[in-house]
């Protein structure tokens, strides 16, 4: 079991599934499962959500919406596909009106199968997905951190000043983390922001 | 004139479990006018009848629907039994009334729930799922699934109940019963809960007749319908009275399906005293050929299947007409004048399945 650092935001959407996985993931919210103990917790706007829990297949007049909820959501986000339905399309693959799963429009990381998934084995995705969350966090962090690195340099190359380029190596990170610092406070600002508006 | 708005609703919506799409057409708070859109879960189960026999499709028949499964696999297989000629033994006709009504209770537990979230008692929506669990616990005990069961088959039932699952379930009725009665104040009598819910979204009687609403949502305006008087299965055996109530209001469709979870208690307890022991499924020779209507009541309404069959293996055609359907046209109606605010718990109190409703 690893460290639990954050707490990640789900969101959930029904693809195109028969209620049978929605109702589960909803369960495992309640006291009995409690999937809020590893620090999630479920929200409807996909601008503040981590990670993505998908049940049920993707058809042609949800497609555009999936999309959109996977694009609106902040980088780095995972997606999760609960039930058999969102990994392949499952018992309704034949399906006139079924493309397949949800990996037909979004890049889906975790896939927890059943018809319906127990709320075990959603649990077991969350926890997977939050862990992947962490990961993929640290990696969001370096490309940022490059990203702007790049940004400096071809600033300063602009300006032709050579000397702010060779800067010592110790100042630019400190710059940085001071950067992403400030962020990450705008960021939890914004969130708590958005709490008691909910509340 | 006042300016009128048009606001999106949906499909992705913190209050809706499921996707539906309304445009509400509105006049400072007030709504004018709601259009449903909807097709965002349709999948063509019905075509699968070309591509899967008429044995398989029972457990597609299953999967209209998560929360109303058990139902939807009953109205199938009723359907095929009256054009095959089959007659149901009577043990199985009575453990189907008991797994109905138990999932008609987790149902209404689900809803009342989803209704304390709706207007934001977050505690109670807790509550109420919570003794939901028990009922979930003796359907997994007694069929093996939590919310697809897979127990029906043409021709009768898969699996028995026994003497020790038979009082399992007793002792999580009295439970259940005692748990109730101790949340059912917080419904009826909270002066908050009351002021989101009292003379909130009226249908008339007369409104609820020509829109041709079912279910709770019916009864609610004083509309005497349940297809359980029908008698099909074993409720013609057993006693119970409709529940109806003449407010229209929210608060009455509260106390409706509050009441129906007590009748479901008690009709569960007068079939597990009644049943009697014999075969748990007829046996099925050949192929259907006819066609076939069947109305049974869902825990959201007036259900209806309609099967035609060739003698071959694979049906002409199966047809569901879902509860849900035929209360959309109510919801609309509820909504015009209503505050914008009241919105997501009015879509709420009809209970919306949408995947009942797109199949």
């Amino acid at each position: 079991m690893f460290e639990i650092k954050r707490s990640p935001w789900v969101l959930h959407y029904d693809g195109s599934s028969c209620n049978g996985c929605d109702i589960e993931v909803l369960a495992c919210l309640t006291p009995v499962y409690d999937a809020e103990r590893f620090g999630i917790i479920n929200t409807g706007d996909p601008m503040q959500a981590d990670i993505l829990l998908i049940t049920g297949g993707i058809n042609s007049q949800n497609a555009p919406v999936v999309k959109q909820l996977y694009d609106q959501m902040p980088r780095p986000k995972v997606v999760c596909a609960v039930g058999v339905c969102a990994c392949t399309g499952g018992i309704f693959k034949d399906c006139y009106n079924i493309l397949g799963g949800a990996d037909t429009v979004i890049p889906v990381d975790i896939y927890v199968p059943g018809c319906a998934a127990r709320p075990q084995a959603i649990i077991d995705g969350i926890v997977k997905a939050v862990d992947l969350f962490e990961k993929r966090l640290e990696e969001h962090k370096q490309w940022v951190a490059e990203h702007e690195n790049r940004e400096k340099t071809d600033k300063s190359a602009a300006a032709k000043q050579p000397q702010k380029a060779q800067q010592p190596a110790g100042e630019t990170a400190k710059a940085q983390s001071q950067n992403s610092a400030q962020r990450r406070s705008k960021n939890a600002k914004g969130r708590k922001t958005a709490k008691r508006r909910k509340k | 004139m006042k300016k009128r708005s048009i606001v999106p609703y949906g499909p992705q919506h913190p209050v809706l479990p499921e996707p539906i799409h309304l445009d509400l057409v509105i006049e400072d708070e007030k709504i004018v006018e709601a259009i449903p859109s909807v097709g965002f879960i349709h999948r063509g189960l019905e075509n699968l009848v070309q591509k899967r026999d008429f044995n398989q499709m029972a457990y597609v028949a299953e999967r209209v629907c998560g929360i109303c499964s058990f139902g939807h696999g009953f109205g199938y297989c009723e359907a095929i039994e009256d054009i095959m000629d089959i007659e149901v033994p009577d043990r199985a006709k009575y453990l189907r009334t008991i797994w109905f009504e138990l999932s008609r209770m987790h149902s209404h537990f689900l809803w009342l729930g989803l209704l304390a979230d709706g207007f934001g008692f977050e505690n109670l929506f807790y509550q109420c799922w919570r003794i939901r669990e028990k009922i979930l616990d003796v359907l997994e005990l007694t069929t093996g699934g939590r919310v697809i069961f897979s127990v029906n088959k043409v021709g009768g039932v898969m699996k028995d109940i026994t003497p020790e699952m038979a009082g399992a379930i007793l002792d999580m009725l009295a439970s259940v019963k005692k748990e109730l009665k101790a949340i059912v104040p917080a419904f009826t009598q909270d002066y908050s809960v009351k002021s989101r819910l009292v003379g909130v979204g009226v249908l008339t009687k007369q409104q609820a007749h020509d829109l041709g609403c079912a279910g709770p949502f019916a009864r609610a305006s004083g509309i005497q319908t349940d297809m359980r008087k029908l008698g099909y299965a074993a409720y013609g055996d057993l006693d119970f009275d409709v529940i109806t109530s003449n407010d229209g209001d929210s608060y009455a469709r509260c106390v409706v399906r509050i009441n129906e979870i007590f009748q479901s208690i008690s009709i569960i307890e007068q079939a597990i005293e009644k049943m009697p022991d014999g075969e748990l499924a007829a046996v099925v020779k050949g192929n259907p050929q006819g066609e076939s209507f069947i109305r049974i009541e869902q825990p959201r309404g007036e259900a209806i299947y309609y099967v035609s069959a060739n003698g071959s293996p694979h049906l002409d055609r199966m047809r569901v007409r879902t509860p849900t359907f035929a209360n959309l046209a109510g919801l609309c109606e509820t909504l015009k004048g209503a505050d914008y605010a009241d919105v997501g718990l009015l879509i709420l109190t009809i209970d919306p399945c949408i995947s009942c409703t797109e199949r």
